[in-house]
C-alpha cells in the first residue's frame, strides 16, 4: 500500500465491462467505462433508470467483479497485477464509504451504533467512536434520533445517518447512490456540502449517482452514462438528466 | 461492540419465546435421563435401605425382587446357624392393589421380622417405627395415607403409625412395612367360606386312609387350624435375609450355603445387580434410546432455528461484509447467539423441570453429573447447529445488498 503515489487519483477506472448472465439473458450493463476521479474531487454521474450507474459504483466499491478491465485506487490496482488486493474487505473498511438508495443501515443497531460500529471494526475504542459518532450525527442533524432504531427514523434520518456511517472512517474514496433523494434540497445541499468538506479536508474523491440537476454546480465534474457508456462532456450545464 | 447481544436485545420478546420453546424440548430430553436415573435409584433404595449381606432364596430363583420365591421359615435357623452369620431373619414380600377411598393403591407389602426389626433404620419422615407387632404399619410417603389412617387389608385393619421418604420398588409402588406375621396374614388371607372348605376337604381326606381311622384325634385336629396339624408345613417367607458377623466375608457366607441343594444364596451386590439388569435394564435402554433421538431433534431443530435467523439477518450481514466485517465477525454473530440461546435453553429446562418434575407419577433424579453433561451436549449442539447458518452466511456476496 506504501508503494502507492500520494497524488495518485482516488479511482482510475479503465474499459470496464460488466455482463449479468450470459446467452440469452445476458445483459452488458458496462461497456468499456473509464474515468477518473482525482482526490479532492467531487464528479457526478447521470443517466437514465437502467444504464448502469449503480452497477458502476459497485464495482468501483469492489463488491461486484467486472467483467474486464482495469481499476486502481488511490493508486494501486486492485482487480489484477502483483499488487492486486487479496483483502478488499479490509481495503473496503479503510478506504471506501458506501451510501445507496435503498436502506442500509443495520436494524437491530440503533443510529448512533450504526456509526460507531463501522469505526470500532476499523480499530476505534468505543468511546472515541461514539463521541465521533455523535459529532457526525450532530453535524447532520439526528443527533436527536441518536439512540432510534433505523425504523423509527424518516426516509431522510436514515440516508443522513448512513452518510455519517460512509464517512466515520474518512475515506479515500466516497460512493453515493442518490443519497439526497429522500432529503429537502436544504439538507441534500448540506449532505453535498458534507461531501465537499471530506473532498477537500481528506482529499477524498468522491462519486455521486444524482438525478436532481438543480445541484449540478456543486460538482466539479459530471459523468453522463447512457447503456453501459460513460461520457464526459465538455460543459457540465449542458448534461442531460433523464428521469 | 457486542453484536449478538445487540440483535438479541433488539428481537428479545421473539428470543425469549425461541429460548422457551427449545427449553421445554430440553426440559423433556432432561427429563429422561431423570427418569432412568430414579428407576435406578428407586429401584435398589429398597433394598439398600433393608441393609441385608446375604439373601437366601429359592433354588434357581431370582428372588425375591426380581421373581416369585418361596421358602420355608425353618430356613431362618439354618442360616443363622452358618459359621460368620450374625443374624437371619425371615423376609416377606408381595404387591398388592386395593381401592382405598376412591383410590386406586398399589403398595409392595415388606415383612419386618418382629421383634429384632421395628423398622427403627427406614427413613421415617413422620410418626414412629413399629411399637407392637400387629395391626400397625409404616407407609410410604407416596401412597398419600397420613399418620393415623387406618386402612382394612385381609380380615384385620392396620393404622399407619409412620411414614416414610423415597422407598418405593422399581415399578414405582410405595412400600408398606408390617410385621412379617401381618405380611403373611395379608398373603394367604382367604374368606371363611375358602377356610371351611379347606378343612373339611382335609378331614374326608384323613376318613379315608388308615391313619385317620386309628387316631380319631388326629381326624378331629385336621378340621381345625392348620398350625395344629403337625402334617402341614407353616406358611412359606419370600426368602431369608442374613447379616454377616463383623469380619466375616459375605461370599464365604454365600459359597457355605449354596452347597445346600433346596436354596440359592446370593450377596447384596448380586442381588442389586439382578434387579438393575434385570426389571431395570429394558426400560432403561428404552430410556436412553428416546432421549438419543430426542437429542437428535433437538439437535435439528436448533439447526433450523438458527438458519432462519441467519437467513432473516442475510442482509444485515452483506452490508456488515460491505462496510467491511471480517469473517470473525460475521461468525462470533451466528454463534454467540447460538450459545445464548442454547445456554438459555438449558436454564429454562432446569427451571421448568424444577416445578414440572416433582408433579410427575415416577420418581426424576437430576443428578448433577448428567446435568453437566447434558450441558455439554446442548453447548456441542449449538456450536455445530450454527454451522449451517455460518456456511450461508459466508456465502452472501456484499453485493447483495445494493441488488434489493
Ligand atoms: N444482478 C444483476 N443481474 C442481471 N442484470 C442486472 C443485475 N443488476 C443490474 N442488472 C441490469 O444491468 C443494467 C444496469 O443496472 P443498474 O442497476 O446499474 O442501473 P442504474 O443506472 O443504477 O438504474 P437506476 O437509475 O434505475 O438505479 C440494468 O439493465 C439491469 O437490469
Ligand atoms: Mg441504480
Amino acid at each position: 500500500m506504501s508503494s502507492a503515489p500520494k497524488d495518485a487519483p482516488a479511482v482510475q477506472a479503465h474499459d470496464l465491462t460488466k455482463i449479468y448472465g450470459s446467452g440469452n439473458t445476458e445483459v452488458v450493463a458496462l461497456r468499456e467505462a473509464t474515468l477518473t476521479i482525482h482526490r479532492g474531487e467531487v464528479a457526478a454521474l447521470l443517466g437514465p433508470s437502467g444504464a448502469g450507474k449503480t452497477t458502476l459504483l459497485t464495482v468501483i466499491g469492489l463488491v461486484n467483479p467486472p467483467t474486464a478491465g482495469r481499476l486502481s485506487i488511490a493508486g494501486q490496482p486492485v482487480l489484477d497485477g502483483p499488487d492486486a488486493l487479496t483483502n478488499l474487505r479490509t481495503f473496503r473498511r479503510q478506504r471506501l464509504g458506501f451510501v445507496f438508495q435503498q436502506s442500509n443501515l443495520i436494524p437491530f443497531l440503533t443510529a448512533c451504533e450504526n456509526v460507531q460500529v463501522a469505526m470500532e471494526l476499523d480499530g476505534w475504542p468505543r468511546r472515541a467512536a461514539r463521541r465521533r459518532a455523535m459529532d457526525q450525527l450532530e453535524y447532520l442533524e439526528v443527533a436527536d434520533r441518536a439512540d432510534f432504531y433505523p425504523t423509527s427514523l424518516s426516509g431522510g434520518q436514515q440516508q443522513r445517518v448512513a452518510v455519517a456511517r460512509a464517512l466515520a472512517n474518512e475515506p479515500t474514496v466516497v460512493l453515493a447512490d442518490e443519497p439526497t433523494a429522500a432529503l429537502d434540497s436544504r439538507r441534500g445541499r448540506q449532505v453535498m456540502g458534507l461531501f465537499r468538506k471530506v473532498a477537500h479536508d481528506n482529499g477524498a474523491g468522491v462519486l455521486v449517482v444524482t438525478h436532481d440537476h438543480r445541484a449540478l454546480d456543486v460538482f466539479d465534474k459530471t459523468y453522463e452514462m447512457e447503456d453501459g457508456v460513460v461520457r464526459l462532456p465538455a460543459d457540465p450545464t449542458t448534461a442531460t438528466v433523464a428521469r | 461492540m457486542n453484536l449478538a447481544i445487540r440483535d438479541v436485545r433488539h428481537h428479545a420478546g421473539r428470543f425469549a419465546l425461541t429460548a422457551f420453546g427449545l427449553g421445554v424440548l430440553l426440559m423433556v430430553v432432561m427429563g429422561m435421563g431423570g427418569i432412568y436415573r430414579g428407576l435406578l435409584n428407586e429401584g435398589t433404595l429398597l433394598i439398600d435401605r433393608i441393609g441385608v449381606d446375604v439373601w437366601v432364596v429359592q433354588r434357581h430363583t431370582r428372588g425375591p425382587f426380581a421373581e416369585l420365591s418361596r421358602v420355608p421359615r425353618s430356613l431362618v435357623e439354618r442360616v443363622a446357624a452358618v459359621p460368620g452369620v450374625a443374624s437371619a431373619c425371615e423376609f416377606v414380600t408381595h404387591t398388592i392393589q386395593r381401592d382405598h377411598q376412591g383410590r386406586r393403591l398399589r403398595m409392595a407389602v415388606v415383612g419386618l421380622s418382629w421383634p429384632t426389626d421395628k423398622g427403627e433404620r427406614l427413613p421415617l419422615v413422620a410418626g414412629r417405627p413399629l411399637a407392637q407387632n400387629h395391626y400397625e404399619m409404616i407407609v410410604d410417603r407416596k401412597l398419600g395415607l397420613s399418620l393415623g389412617a387406618s386402612l382394612p387389608l385381609g380380615k384385620d385393619t392396620y393404622t399407619v403409625v409412620g411414614v416414610t421418604r423415597g422407598m418405593t420398588t422399581w415399578g414405582g409402588d410405595g412400600a408398606v412395612f408390617v410385621t412379617v406375621n401381618d405380611a403373611q396374614a395379608i398373603q394367604f388371607d382367604q374368606p371363611a367360606e375358602a377356610v371351611r372348605l379347606e378343612r373339611a376337604a382335609r378331614r374326608s381326606r384323613a376318613e379315608r386312609q388308615d391313619l385317620g381311622r386309628a387316631q380319631p384325634q388326629l381326624l378331629e385336629r385336621s378340621a381345625g387350624p392348620a398350625v395344629n396339624f403337625p402334617a402341614l408345613g407353616t406358611p412359606n417367607v419370600s426368602a431369608v435375609s442374613a447379616r454377616v458377623a463383623p469380619g466375616a466375608a459375605a461370599d464365604a457366607v454365600c459359597a457355605t450355603i449354596s452347597a445346600w441343594g433346596d436354596v440359592t444364596a446370593m450377596t447384596h451386590a448380586r442381588q442389586q445387580d439382578l434387579i438393575l439388569s434385570g426389571p431395570i435394564e429394558r426400560s432403561g435402554r428404552q430410556l436412553g434410546l428416546f432421549r438419543t433421538l430426542l437429542t437428535a431433534v433437538s439437535a435439528i431443530v436448533m439447526a433450523l432455528i438458527l438458519y432462519t435467523l441467519t437467513l432473516e439477518k442475510l442482509h444485515d450481514i452483506a452490508m456488515l461484509k460491505l462496510i467491511g466485517a471480517p469473517n470473525r465477525v460475521i461468525l462470533g454473530l451466528i454463534m454467540q447467539q447460538a450459545i445464548v440461546l442454547g445456554m438459555l435453553g438449558f436454564g429454562v429446562a432446569y427451571v421448568l423441570g424444577q416445578f414440572a418434575f416433582p408433579n410427575f407419577p415416577r420418581r426424576i433424579l437430576l443428578v448433577p453429573m448428567d446435568l453437566l453433561k447434558l450441558a455439554g451436549i446442548v453447548l456441542a449442539i449449538s456450536i455445530l447447529a450454527s454451522g449451517l447458518g455460518i456456511w450461508r452466511a459466508l456465502r452472501v456476496s456484499p453485493g447483495e445488498v445494493l441488488s434489493r
